[in-house]
């Protein structure tokens, strides 16, 4: 039976990890290429890094890590945070990148991800989607051009939906973030990276709901994050978010526990992991 | 040394840094000629079927490749590799493969029947991407030290399959049982990735090497 996976997410600023609440207040967590070798020991399912700045510099930087990395680490790296074309991709494959995850540019020219698709594969590229709780009114579905409120089909017994962000976070699109989820994997996109912006840091757990809601309606696996603050919600976001990976970065970053823990935990729980 | 065939976009620097990490000499090669003094070849591959077939028809590949598997040399395929050896793919219309070996490349299924008798079907995620268990059909040389049902890491739509079931290696299960890995003589493949999946990955490398380097 295939594995739930357990993934560190690595959040890159100028060259260290770092790790924020709600996406600002970063403290510092290490160098990437040492960090992902610890967990690249340690047994974790893959690693994500994810460069959380704007700088001018970015790319380059990016790259020298993911090159650092694969040197060091014999396991799947999904790297993101800035692509924002083609040429971005490929480098970023080059330098030891197994997938290559989108969000800005995704949102703001969906074409891309079907030609990334069609050029390097499905399986490589990954849909990066940060969403916040919004009232049910405030959402329009991405393939209309129309006003808000025409998202009833979907969730019809709630009155609550989710708002798709980019920029980090930074900016609100106005769009339904499961909606984009859907559309994103029919334009070719092989797997979901779904964070709760409510979430994420808190260590309040995974938004269960929003993952549940995702994971029902696309075909491809869903990687839950945002929010991990105990091994229980681990548990949780397979058990009830039906989740195919969880992500989780401040729980391992400062070993509050290791990555073989969680997973003897979860097995203990009937999760099919890999030990 | 070992030849690493350049198939295009393939990400083919982790499969030289694993067998780096084991010490076996490996090489990147994009001229067909290298293959000759080559001790063993590599096959990987990610992208499509048909783009991966036509670069190495393009780039001359094709004829060498199989004079040298015919030959007695070691070869080893990896995920998209694996799928070139056999007669044809479905993957974006019907595509003729090198037919080493007999067979068809085939999409997993969107659903497969539930555990309720079959009654109802549940979705199955494509593409299958993850840590799964092979079981050891039989002992292949390049599986030696490697306990039966050890997890390895997959990502790909597709699978294969082989009409002489004798060159089945391993089988794992996902929605279906489907041929994970094949041995016949010197030719090996594997629609996992070794380069990809940590301690029990790098054995594979290294016992690869070995049969090339005695």
């Amino acid at each position: 039976m295939l594995a739930r996976r357990i993934i560190p997410c690595l959040d890159v600023k100028d060259g260290r990890v770092v790790k924020g609440t709600r996406f600002v207040d970063l403290r510092d967590a290490g160098d990437p290429a040492e960090v992902a070798e610890r967990y690249d020991r340690e047994g974790a399912d893959e690693l994500v890094f994810l460069d959380i700045t704007a700088s001018a510099e970015r790319r380059k930087i990016m790259i020298g890590v993911v090159e650092k990395t694969a040197e060091r680490a014999f396991t799947p790296l999904t790297v993101g945070g800035g692509v924002r074309d083609l040429a971005d991709i490929r480098a970023l494959l080059l330098a030891g990148a197994d997938k290559v995850s989108l969000n800005t540019a995704a949102v703001q020219n969906p074409s891309l991800i079907r030609e990334a698709a069609e050029r390097f594969g499905s399986q490589c590229m990954v849909l990066a989607i940060d969403a916040k709780r919004c009232p049910k009114s405030k959402v329009r579905s991405p393939q209309s051009d129309g006003e808000p409120t025409n998202v009833e089909s979907q969730t019809s017994d709630v009155e609550h939906a989710w708002e798709l962000y980019i920029h980090g976070g930074r900016t609100s699109t106005g769009l339904d973030a499961i909606r984009w989820a859907e559309r994103g994997v029919a334009l070719g996109s092989g797997e979901i990276l779904l964070t709760s912006m409510d979430r994420d840091g808190t260590r309040d757990g995974y938004d269960l709901e929003l993952t549940a809601a995702v994971a029902e309606r696309v075909g491809v696996p869903v990687i839950a994050s945002g929010g991990a603050g105990t091994v229980e919600h681990l548990f949780e976001a397979f058990a009830v978010g039906k989740a195919d990976a969880a992500l989780a970065a401040s729980i391992f970053h400062f070993r509050e526990i290791s990555v073989p823990e969680a997973k003897a935990y979860l097995r203990g729980r009937g999760i099919p992991v890999r030990l | 040394m070992i030849a690493i065939i350049d198939s295009g976009i393939a990400n083919l620097r982790s499969v030289q840094k694993g067998f780096e990490k084991v010490g076996v000499p490996s090489r990147v090669i994009k001229e067909p000629r290298l293959l000759r003094d080559a001790a063993a070849i590599v096959l990987p591959g990610v992208g499509a079927f048909a783009d991966g077939i036509a670069t190495l028809e393009t780039t001359g590949f094709i004829d060498p490749l199989r004079q040298e598997i015919e030959s007695g040399k070691p070869i080893l395929g990896i995920c998209l590799g694996l799928h070139f050896l056999f007669s044809e793919s479905e993957e974006f219309g019907l595509h003729k493969g090198l037919d080493l070996l007999r067979g068809r490349v085939r999409r997993f299924p969107d659903t497969v029947p539930s555990s309720d008798f079959g009654l109802r079907s549940s979705p199955l995620k494509v593409p299958h991407m993850g840590w799964n268990r092979v079981q050891q059909r039989r002992a292949a040389p390049i599986m030696h030290g490697i306990p039966d049902g050890s997890y390895f890491y997959f990502v790909h739509s597709y699978y294969v399959e082989p009409v002489e079931e004798g060159v089945i290696a391993g089988i794992t299960e996902y929605g279906l049982p489907f041929t994970s890995m094949i041995w016949r003589d010197n030719l090996f493949a594997t629609q996992f990735h070794p380069e990809k999946s940590q301690a029990l990955g790098l054995q594979i490398l290294a016992n690869f090497g070995r049969l090339a380097h005695g």
